[in-house]
Parts: structure tokens; sequence; C-alpha cells
């Protein structure tokens, strides 16, 4: 499994990490690389194999639907590089 | 009396308990220690007015009568434990200034059970390594040095501050967290002992997430009864970690001492990989012969799709932490790099934020989802999964643990580590497929190489069954007498 530029600009434009021409050269060859090591999974015999989704045999709990935490508006943006009145500030995007 | 830094938390404990030591003497000389091996570079974040001030309460609280299941004792905690009000970092950049406004779950317990904190500890970024190689702050150091050569070792990765923290004597004890290894691969490298618990014996809850069906905190300690005193205090169920188990914790420490007669113990024919060094093997095999010499019995087994364990990991494990790692964008914490558009604000924080190895997983996880390769890669490996899942259920029906060196090799010089990203993941060979199976596994140091570095032995054991990898771990420990210690810092 080989990895091209194109694809590798894809994933980083689908990943939001904004990468270099020269970083997805070398991306391409460091991820076709790990993608190739990988390929051999498809030697296992899975016919009939549920994949796992429950790492230890437990069921998943329910709580009553009810509000148990919140009214912390200022410690929710107290580490936000930027904020005001409670809300996250971001750049304009409705024009 | 002793050098109260080479204690370990039993006995700290009892003299604790005697009245013989004060929770502020005892912290004030991990303070000093902490503070005299900064090269060592174990500390992200010291918090010595923190630990003096928790030693403090300590006291008050035995004064008073009370005392939890590690009061007074003065431990190192791993930078991915969100902590109130202290510099949170997971090693990362993108975190730069995170000061969470919450405590996670495991240091909660602790500090309940009277634990002073002395800080945080360096680590692989977002816990991403085997070397301590890819944090942020640059690594902590192993504080082991090879016979003749002064070149500085890796403490292995991803908990290899807090490894290097406990083997240095800068602290009685550390937590750490195990995706794939980090807490038994450092543990081996630096010669003391990991446990990684059953996934959902140890709540995940403020705990910067990696990859969450695989991650799970556990003890970092130098002798196995410390690691079963450490987890108790840190286990327990959490309704705010819908996968913690809500079961009961035992006493680690009740049949500590049981020994191993009358157990069966597995050995796994596929854990003799290629080009591993002969003095692991040879260590491996003087494990068996400690355990029969002290009255169990050993089987060979097999555990066929062990060499799929690998693979299988690097897809899930980047698959996790892709969804796990949208949420650094540069709006809610940490690092910003501003633009006008929100997309490019959010590219731009986010390369500069990663380094180069988050980056790449990031990456691999995103493709590995994408729209068309989901079945092919995704899929697959979760089928693969549930096969080595399988592999470790057949073999209960005939052991009741497992032996296995816990490492490939020895640490390895910071300054020459494996060539390429593969060559680096294997140093995780034997201890990724506990991680895909939720299983518990210790790492116990049981000798030297001729170099004289440490290297370590892995137990593996039945999900919820801590204490008997716990009772196998001190018979290995009571049988190699291991007492080495890292010279020159």
């Amino acid at each position: 499994m080989s990895l091209d530029k194109a694809t590798v600009a894809r994933i980083s434009r689908l990943a939001r990490i904004a990468t270099t021409d020269e970083e997805q050269e070398r991306l391409a060859g460091e991820l076709g690389g790990i993608l190739a090591w990988v390929e051999q999974l498809s030697e296992v015999d899975t016919d009939g194999v549920e994949p796992m989704t429950s790492v230890v045999e437990m069921l998943l709990k329910s709580r009553e639907d009810v509000v148990s935490d919140g009214g912390v508006a200022d410690d929710v943006v107290r580490n936000a590089p930027k904020s005001a009145h409670g809300f996250f500030v971001v750049p304009k995007v409705v024009e | 009396m002793t050098d109260l830094t080479d204690l370990s938390i039993a006995q700290a404990r009892d003299l604790l308990a005697k009245g013989d030591l004060s929770s502020k003497e005892l912290t004030q000389a991990q303070v000093t220690a902490m503070e005299g091996k900064r090269e060592l570079k174990a500390f992200i974040t010291e918090t010595p007015e923190k630990a003096l001030e928790m030693a403090a309460a300590s006291d008050a609280r035995r004064a008073k009568g009370e005392a939890g299941k590690l009061e007074g004792i003065p431990v190192a905690i791993k930078d991915l434990f969100c902590t109130k009000d202290v510099l949170t970092t997971a090693g990362s950049h993108i975190l730069d200034g995170f000061r969470p406004f919450y405590e996670s779950s495991v240091t909660t317990n602790m500090f309940r059970e009277g634990a002073v904190m002395l800080g945080k500890t360096n680590l692989d970024e977002f816990a991403m390594g085997s070397g301590n190689l890819t944090s942020y702050y640059g690594g902590a150091i192993n504080p082991w040095r090879a016979k003749g050569d002064n070149r500085n070792l890796v403490p292995g990765g991803s908990s290899g501050g807090s490894a290097s923290a406990v083997a240095g004597r800068m602290a009685l004890g550390a937590t750490g967290t195990d995706t794939g290894g980090s807490i038994r691969q450092p543990a081996a490298f630096t010669g003391i002992v990991g446990l990684k618990p059953t996934y959902g014996r140890c709540s995940r809850w403020g705990i910067v997430a990696f990859a969450s069906s695989l991650d799970q905190a556990g003890p970092m300690t130098r002798t196995v009864r410390d690691s079963a005193i450490m987890l108790g205090a840190m286990a327990g169920h959490d309704p705010k970690d819908s996968t913690s188990a809500d079961i009961a914790v035992p006493d680690f420490e009740e049949g500590l001492d049981g020994g191993v007669k009358g157990l069966t113990i597995g050995i796994p024919r596929e854990y003799r990989v290629d080009g591993m060094p002969d003095e692991i093997e040879a260590l491996w095999q003087q494990g068996i012969k400690w355990l029969e010499e002290q009255g169990a019995k050993t089987v060979e087994i097999s555990l066929p799709h062990t060499k799929y364990a690998l693979p299988a990991y690097y897809i899930v494990a980047p698959a996790e932490a892709s969804s796990n790692l949208a949420r650094y964008d540069g709006v809610k914490f940490g690092l910003r790099v501003d633009s006008d558009d929100l997309t490019e604000m959010y590219e731009k924080t986010r390369a500069e934020g990663f380094g180069a190895e988050v980056k790449r997983r990031v990456l691999i996880g995103t493709y590995v989802l994408s729209a068309g390769y989901y079945d092919a890669y995704y899929l697959q490996a979760q089928k693969v999964r549930t096969r080595i899942a399988d592999d470790f259920k057949q073999a209960w029906q005939q052991v009741d643990a497992i032996l296995t060196p816990a490492t490939p090799s020895a640490a390895f010089s910071a300054d020459d580590p494996p060539s390429d990203p593969i060559a680096m993941y294997l140093n995780d060979v034997f201890t990724v497929p506990v991680n895909l199976a939720g299983l518990p596994g210790i790492s116990v140091p049981a000798g030297l190489t001729s170099d004289g570095l440490p290297m370590g032995l892995q137990v593996i054991g039945k999900a919820f069954d801590e204490a008997t990898v716990l009772r196998v771990g001190q018979s290995l420990e009571d049988a190699a007498g291991f007492d080495a210690r890292p010279e020159g810092y």
C-alpha cells in the first residue's frame, strides 16, 4: 500500500492539520510504510468473527436522565484562548 | 534511619503509623531529591508548595486518628491526569497553559486516601511513544547508564517521567497510564514495578484521552507490595466513566505472600520473537525456573494471533486518537494560532501544536476511518482484536497466569533510537496484546544485562484478577532479589 501526496493532502485537510508540500512528501512515505505493515491483518481468517465492541464483559449502565452537573460556564471558558460573556470566541463565520 | 528517599511505600506507611516519621519530613526529603535531580527532566511541573501543604494536612488528619491507604505518602502524577488548578500538558505544546478546573477521578481517589502530590511527570506527547522522545518539553532521562558508557538512556515511554522519578528516588511511587505498554515498558527500562490493571478497574475520567478502548491508569513503584497498596487507592467504580467496572476492589495486599504453589503458569511460544537478545531469553527461562522452584506448574501454551497484535493496535489506537484529539482546535483550551478564517485557524493551530508522531497517528487514524476504508482497516482490526482476546480466553481454560518477557530489549540510547516508526513500535510487542484484550499485566524487575541495565518479566492475568498477577509478581520479586540501583544520579 503506497500513499500519494494528494491523498496525504486530503487526509490532512480532513484532520484539520496544515501540511506543507515537503511534509506531504515525507508523510506519504511514512504513512505508506505503516499501512503496508498493517496490511498483514488481511491474512487473518475473520469469517464469522464479531468485531470487538466491549473490552471486558460488562453491560453499560444507564442512569436517570436528569441534570447532574452544570452552571459553571465561567470555569468552562476559563482556559479558552479567547472568550467573552461566557462564550468561546472564534473568527467570524457568517457574512 | 536509612535515607528517607529509599523507603518503600509499605515501609514509610509503617513508620508514619508508628509516629516515627511525619509526612512533612518525608515530603521534604522527596522535594529536595526532586529539585536536586532536575537534569533527569522527570517532572514537567513541580508542586513543592502544594506537596508540603498536603503533607501538613495529612499529619493533622493522622493526629486526629484518620489515615487513608496512602496517608502522607508523596507521589508523582503523570502529566496526563488533569489536576485542579495545576498545569496539565500531556507533554504537548497544544495544551499550553491549560489548568483544569477539575480533578481526575484517580487523583481524587488517591488524595482522599491521603496521598501527597509532588508534581507532574514528563511523558511522550499524548502518551504516544516508547522512549519519551516525543515530549514537547524534552524527554525524561533514565537514571540508569550502561557500564562504561556515559550516554543518556531513555526511561521508556510513555510514562517515562514517572519511571525516572521512582527509579531515581524522587518519589515513592507514581501514576502511569498504559495504552500499549506505557507503564510496563518504562518500568522494565528503569528497574521498577509497573502494573496495568484490567480495563475498567481505574476510572478514565479526567485523564487526557489517547485511545479510549485501551487506556488504563496504574501504579509504578519500587516493589510489588507498593503497587498493590497504590492500586487499592487508585481503583474503584466511577459513575463518570461508563466503562468503569462496578465491582468491588479487593484488598490487593491480602494474599500477596500466598506463593505460586498449585498455580499453573502458561509460557506462550509465540513470544519467542526473531532477533530477541539471548539475555532476554535467558531471563525468561530463569523466571520459569523460579516459579517452578516455588511450586508452580508451567506449561507451554499457544496464543496464535500474537503477531497480529501490533498491526491491529496501530489501526485501533490511531483511529481512536484521531477522534479524541479532534477537541484540540484552538477554541476551548491551550494554543491558538490566529487566522481570519476558522478552518485555517484550526489547521494552523494543530500544525503548530502537535508534534511529528502525534500528527502521524492522527493522520493514520483519519485515513483508516475515512469513507471506503473503514471496513478494510478498522473493522478488520477490531475482528482481529476479538481473535486475540479469544486466544487468551482459550489459555485461561488451562492456566492461571502467563509469564513473558516485558520488553524485547533493555533501555536504548536517547541519541540513537530505533531508526523508523515501526522499529520503535516493536518495543511494545509483548505488552500490546494485553491492552487489546483488556487484561491486567505487571512488569517486575528481574535481572541485569551484561551492561548492567535492568530487564523485566511480565505476568499477565485474567480480567479483574490483579490479585493473582500481584501474587505471581511477588514470587518473582522474592526469587530475583533485585536490589541493583541506578548509580551516578
